[in-house]
């Protein structure tokens, strides 16, 4: 029984609706890439997704359409996924204490009453 | 210069078959959506499909200015005959082969072509070819990259693009087809002719077929697949039309 579609493109394909799909072997897939996009000349990129490719050449050309088909975009680079030098998630205790050390953080020192008060000694 | 009534006749002459070009390409192109090979290849395609129909639109925003229909009638009202499209781009997509080499065949011409135009003494013209630049040279990247990707790939693969490209080249000559006009385009400063365009393309497409592995049919004065610009098509021409126009059909005077 061929399959009878809305879908004229689907209708001509003449796909047997009896046979059975084998699904692909899991690995019998192009190796991924890393997408990074720049907005602007200048602007540090950014990382926005992956693309499936067999080489750098088409990894690029497939990130274009990907990526930057809308939105602004003037630069593109692409990585090969295993070059990328990744840490492990259980590793990830070597971050915990981060949140804590609040004097890394330029909010928090409360500099501002400091500020007001040695304006207010310039004024007098 | 000014142009006189023939110039115009001819300027509208070269308008309708690259608009008539890019529309049917770009539809049959767009009959891979959801269909190609792998997602990213089916985004990528599809996009460019689309770019092609608003390259038709611009063109035919052109000659609506010059006194034609509106772009919306000029593309869903007319029949087969009134197209001046090239065999080419009405063959329907095939094996995704066929479809990538008819990409790169018509692309690269398509390429040139702007170039060419990107100069022409009809500045509306020259600036909508300037404006299309950088979206065709991604189109010739991306055609590229493919050609020599599978050129390249394993014995099926090498021979497929050959075998495609042998068949797909006689083909594609019928981009070429002078129109009835190819004299006065030339005199007024519009387009340096078919022929020049020919010889360049040819240029253009040897390197990248040769250096996918694969090897450039010689028989550049074939002429079996002319007759498009003059309004007699394939038998696969009209049955597109049909199914693109089905819906504007139904009602064309309904506001999208």
């Amino acid at each position: 029984m061929i399959i009878q579609s809305l879908d004229p493109r689907v209708t001509r394909a003449r796909i047997d609706q009896e046979k059975e799909f084998q699904p692909l072997d899991q690995l019998d897939q192009f190796e991924t890439y890393e997408v990074f996009h720049q907005k602007k000349r200048g602007q540090q990129h950014s990382h926005v997704g992956i693309v499936h490719a067999p080489n750098a050449e088409l990894a690029m050309v497939f990130a274009k359409e990907q990526y930057s088909r809308r939105g602004q975009c003037v630069n593109l680079w692409v990585v090969r996924t295993r070059d990328v030098f990744i840490t492990e998630y259980e590793d990830a205790d070597i971050f915990e204490t981060t949140p804590a050390k609040l004097h890394r953080e330029a909010e928090s020192y409360k500099v501002m009453d400091r500020i007001q008060a040695y304006k207010e000694r310039q004024e007098a | 210069m000014e142009y006189t009534e023939k110039h115009v006749l001819a300027l509208k002459e070269l308008l309708y078959k690259m608009a008539d070009d890019q529309l049917i390409l770009g539809h049959r192109n767009s009959e891979w959506t959801g269909l190609g090979p792998i997602l990213e290849e089916d985004i990528a395609f599809s996009s460019m499909a689309q770019d092609k129909i608003g390259q038709a639109q611009a063109l035919y925003e052109i000659l609506h200015e010059l006194g034609e229909g509106e772009p919306d009638t000029v593309a869903f009202m007319r029949n087969a005959e009134q197209f001046h499209c090239c065999h080419l781009v009405e063959i329907p997509i095939g094996e995704y082969d066929f479809s990538l080499l008819r990409h790169f065949l018509f692309d690269r011409a398509e390429q040139i072509r702007f170039d060419m135009l990107a100069q022409s003494s009809f500045e509306p013209l020259a600036q909508v070819a300037r404006k299309f630049r950088g979206e065709i040279k991604y189109h010739v990247m991306h055609a590229d990259v493919w050609v020599k990707q599978l050129g390249k790939g394993g014995a099926e693969s090498h021979g497929r693009m050959q075998d495609t490209l042998n068949s797909c080249f006689p083909m594609a000559l019928g981009i070429f087809e002078p129109g009835p006009y190819e004299a006065e385009l030339i005199e007024a400063g519009i387009f340096p002719g078919e022929l020049a365009l020919r010889n360049k393309w040819i240029e253009a497409i040897r390197p990248v077929i040769e250096s996918a592995g694969l090897r450039l049919p010689d028989q550049f004065d074939d002429t079996s697949a002319y007759g498009g610009r003059y309004g007699s098509h394939t038998e696969y021409l009209q049955p597109l039309l049909d199914e693109m126009t089905e819906v504007f059909r139904i009602d064309p005077a309904a506001e999208w």
